[in-house]
């Protein structure tokens, strides 16, 4: 095949030193890492707004028809409209950008040792559908009717039709944002899978791979297998709000549960699509701070391999008590009982890696720590629901609620900060205050644990989700305790999260100055200056070794970096 | 520097030559269209499925093959496009149970026929073909 | 400006064609939706056969004529790339979106004539999965016809020619899909 003769492609440092304007170094950049930067920051800022989202409707729940400071009275419609955008936002708009985006665009192409990703201009355009995706939704909430109500799930006919909802213009705007943000990340997928699988530095074989990269490429290549049948049944939807289609109304010959397939088709590779990134994530941060190389990475690989097959099997487990074929909810029940082998394992792995490691319990690695205790919560927990007879019991409770949140809590946030405070002295070139990121730390884990511990116990006594108060019912009205004391530890943890906010900007303007690798990390990202120019490295590397050489027996030093050629 | 793969067809011979096989397989394209297309005037059902998804299965792997070259390409190309289509063989055996059942042990669709709609198309009105 | 990781091949194929691979098997799914919810509805409606009925087999025909077709003058332009010259390969490349063109057109006035006799997306959930189905597969003939015209552009000035062989790839997928919705929706009735 013709390979074009006009491919000669100018290193950056050729083209000399200019200086760039505001414009095209902050917001027309084509460098993975300011985009990786513009995709964290906005998640961030998105967090800010679930969070608010779930203090508001926490308050309501805690203190029925009492004035929330700073949001006001919540009705009915609100609290439909707090808890779905809440879920809607930290899945699709915190998660997502910030695990896969902004982690996956900046340490991808240093990990890998090139100078940036294969398609930088794809890159930023994926940036620049994702930020609309964020203003439509953000639109969405001053539409006449408010934001959409009807979950984040969607589920027609509540979703389809304005009468029922009571949000018509929101819900086609919230529509609108999930559809261009699964576009967004569809295009980032195509760079992330492309950059690691053609662009790896010389000498850099399959398994020289850090672990990371391949937990995010392997989470890329999941989203984008599973994301198509739901971009279709978003289009249905959106039809059926807009245009009189009937695609889940079973009155016009359509079907409500071929909705919940579609989404849910994708819904749970979803789940693992966030999950991946930070169990690289936390696999990295182990190693660095234990001295230790990854207990059987080859394992680990295959086990990533298979539990990415895997989640393609389970998904109708959402879906028991919607009136599937029960003989469907038999096969659901073991293939989700299955897929919790793999991920137990990779808990086993850490504690493997951990064992007889030099430890050091920096702020990275208590995130790490905090990771593996929470998550194992909210796994052990998902075996109660994924076995069809006890979660018919179990569905639509604070039971669910619970597990979920001792999942998507370790990921997206524990995560989050494990990846932030471990790669920040790369990303900015400054080093974080320990002592304020330690305080942050026991200040979010233990308030968090004292909000979701009790709502297990709810959801055991048969509290259902998405009830806007519980005055209205007798039996559960006695808790009511119990739910203020979950609201007053949310307080507690939200208050805590300015400490983070004050360190990192603190930091970025004052913090000791990090060299290149302050940690004495073996791979490629920490060989080379923090920040990063542009370009990367000075000199491509040329791999040598496995990212996980540490404490080497032949060697003086406990660390032997990917590239040195000793 | 850079260092490309050589694929395998990098210097095939004849441009020409390839040009006409290209055509060549356009030809027999057009034939199989022109034989799906005729299948329904057989008016027995079975034809006319064989000879509809059967030949649109043949013209796919043709157009794959010669056009795309998709046997050409390192292996996990075709591996990755086969493991994409059983994922939907996969969707559709999850979710058809569901949506194409009108009944179940302890249940009946109140109307099967529900969303037919009242009015009468006439398909010669509009140049359709009715077998 | 193109970074060095571009240029780089280490799985065995350009960049580009990767790319476009992958961009490919998220394609399969989109449709694989569409049509697979297609399916269920057809085979478990006995009344879509009635409406099936009313889709034109011979614009259908014709229009898959014109795609088969715009994707040999593809596959054409990619062998004149292969070659070297990118004038040859811009102009068949300009005559595969003149397919995608007409095969537009001819949709407008299918469309038209069957809007105007009452067969609109909300008459039945035939019609709207029908619409739906082949509204999304005219989405990306849309943008198969501006990504082409972009790289024949280029072509004809000599420059990007691999980048001919991905824009193929990604029209004969187009194509791959007509290939599919032709049967579905005008064949088995």
């Amino acid at each position: 095949m013709a390979h074009a003769v006009d491919h000669a492609p100018a290193h950056d440092d050729a083209h000399g030193h200019h200086e760039q304007s505001f414009f095209m170094t902050y917001l027309w950049s084509t460098d993975h890492k300011m985009i990786a930067k513009q995709y964290m920051f906005t998640g961030m800022f998105m967090a800010l707004i679930g969070g608010f989202f779930a203090y508001a409707f926490r308050m309501q729940n805690a203190f029925p028809g009492m004035h929330v400071p700073g949001f006001g009275m919540v009705t009915p419609s609100d609290y439909n409209m707090l808890v779905t955008n809440h879920g809607t936002i930290m899945i699709f708009w915190v998660a997502m950008p910030v695990l896969v985006a902004a982690f996956g665009n900046f340490l991808i192409p240093l990990m890998v040792g090139c100078d940036d990703m294969v398609f930088p201009k794809l890159n930023r355009l994926s940036y620049q559908i994702f930020l609309l995706s964020a203003i439509v939704l953000i639109a969405g909430f001053f539409v006449p009717g408010g934001g959409f109500g009807g979950a984040w799930t969607a589920y027609p006919p509540l979703s389809a039709v304005g009468n029922y909802n009571l949000t018509p213009a929101g819900s086609t705007f919230w529509v609108l944002a999930v559809a261009l943000e699964f576009v967004a990340f569809l295009l980032g997928g195509i760079n992330f899978i492309t950059t690691s699988m053609n662009s790896r530095a010389p000498g850099m074989k399959l398994y020289d791979i850090p672990i990371v990269v391949w937990t995010i490429v392997i989470a890329s290549i999941l989203f984008m297998c599973s994301v198509g049948p739901l971009i279709a049944g978003a289009i249905m939807l959106l039809f059926d709000q807009n245009l009189g289609t009937g695609f889940f109304n079973p009155a016009m010959g359509g079907d409500p549960v071929l909705w919940q397939h579609l989404f849910w088709f994708f819904g749970h590779p979803e789940v693992y699509v966030v999950l991946l990134p930070t169990l690289g994530m936390v696999a990295e941060i182990i190693c660095v701070f234990a001295r230790k190389k990854l207990f059987a990475y080859q394992t680990v690989l295959y086990t990533m391999f298979g539990t990415g097959i895997l989640s393609f099997t389970v998904w109708a487990h959402h879906q028991f008590i919607s009136g599937i074929d029960p003989r469907m909810a038999n096969v659901f029940t073991i293939t989700t009982l299955l897929i919790s082998v793999p991920i137990a394992e990779m808990l086993f792995v850490y504690i493997a890696t951990l064992y007889k490691g030099s430890i050091t319990l920096s702020t990275p690695m208590l995130w790490a720590l905090g990771f593996i205790a929470t998550f194992l919560i909210g796994g052990v927990t998902g075996i109660y629901l994924g076995t069809a007879g006890s979660d018919v019991y179990f569905h639509d409770t604070y039971f669910v609620l619970a597990h979920f949140h001792y999942t998507f809590f370790p990921i997206a946030i524990i995560g989050t900060f494990a990846g932030v405070t471990h790669w920040f002295p790369k990303m900015f070139g400054r080093m974080l205050d320990e002592t304020l990121g330690k305080l942050h730390f026991w200040l979010t884990i233990i308030p968090f644990n004292c909000i979701f511990i009790p709502l297990f116990f709810l959801g055991l006594w048969g509290e259902h989700r998405r009830i806007y108060s519980y005055e209205l019912f007798d039996e559960l009205w006695k808790y009511q305790g119990i739910r203020q004391f979950a609201t007053v530890s949310l307080l507690v943890m939200l208050a805590a999260q300015v400490i983070f906010i004050f360190n990192f900007f603190k930091s970025l303007r004052s913090g000791a100055i990090a060299s290149p690798n302050p940690y004495n990390a073996n791979t490629l990202e920490w060989q080379c200056p923090s920040p990063p120019p542009h370009g990367n490295f000075a000199e491509l590397p040329t791999v040598y070794r496995g990212p996980y050489e540490y404490s080497h027996p032949d060697r003086k030093e406990d660390f032997w970096p990917q590239n040195s050629p000793a | 520097m850079s260092d490309h793969a050589q694929a395998a067809h990098a210097d095939h011979g004849d441009p020409a030559a390839h040009e006409a096989h290209y055509k060549k397989i356009w030809v027999i394209l057009l034939v199989l269209l022109l034989i799906s297309f005729a299948g329904p005037f057989v008016g027995i059902r079975v034809v006319t499925m064989v000879t509809a998804f059967g030949i649109a299965v043949v013209k796919a792997w043709l157009v794959a093959k010669h056009f795309m070259h998709v046997t050409l390409q390192p292996k996990f190309v075709m591996y990755l496009m086969g493991t994409c289509l059983v994922f939907m063989l996969l969707f559709f055996a999850g979710t058809a149970p569901d949506v194409m059942e009108h009944e179940g042990a302890n249940w009946k669709k109140r109307d099967p026929d529900a969303g037919r709609p009242e009015r009468v198309l006439h398909p010669e009105a509009h140049g359709a073909h009715h077998e | 400006m193109t970074p060095i990781a571009t240029s780089r091949s280490t799985a065995g194929l350009p960049t580009g064609t990767l790319g476009v691979w992958w961009l490919l098997a998220s394609e399969i799914v989109i449709f694989g939706g569409v049509l697979c919810s297609y399916i269920m509805h057809r085979l478990s409606h006995d009344w879509w056969a009635v409406e099936a009925a009313n889709t034109n087999v011979y614009i259908g025909l014709w229009n898959t004529f014109v795609l088969l077709t715009s994707s040999l003058f593809a596959v054409l332009a990619h062998s004149a790339a292969q070659q070297g010259d990118g004038k040859l390969a811009a102009r068949r490349l300009w005559y595969t979106i003149g397919g995608g063109a007409v095969f537009l057109i001819t949709k407008g006035f299918e469309w038209r004539m069957e809007i105007s006799h009452g067969m609109t997306i909300s008459s039945s959930s035939f019609w709207s999965f029908y619409y739906t189905a082949a509204g999304i597969h005219a989405s990306h003939v849309i943008a198969g016809m501006i990504a082409m015209a972009v790289v024949a552009m280029d072509a004809a000035k000599g420059k990007f020619l691999h980048r001919v062989e991905n824009a193929g790839i990604y029209w004969h997928f187009v194509d791959l899909v007509w290939i599919f919705l032709f049967p579905l929706l005008y064949i088995a009735k």
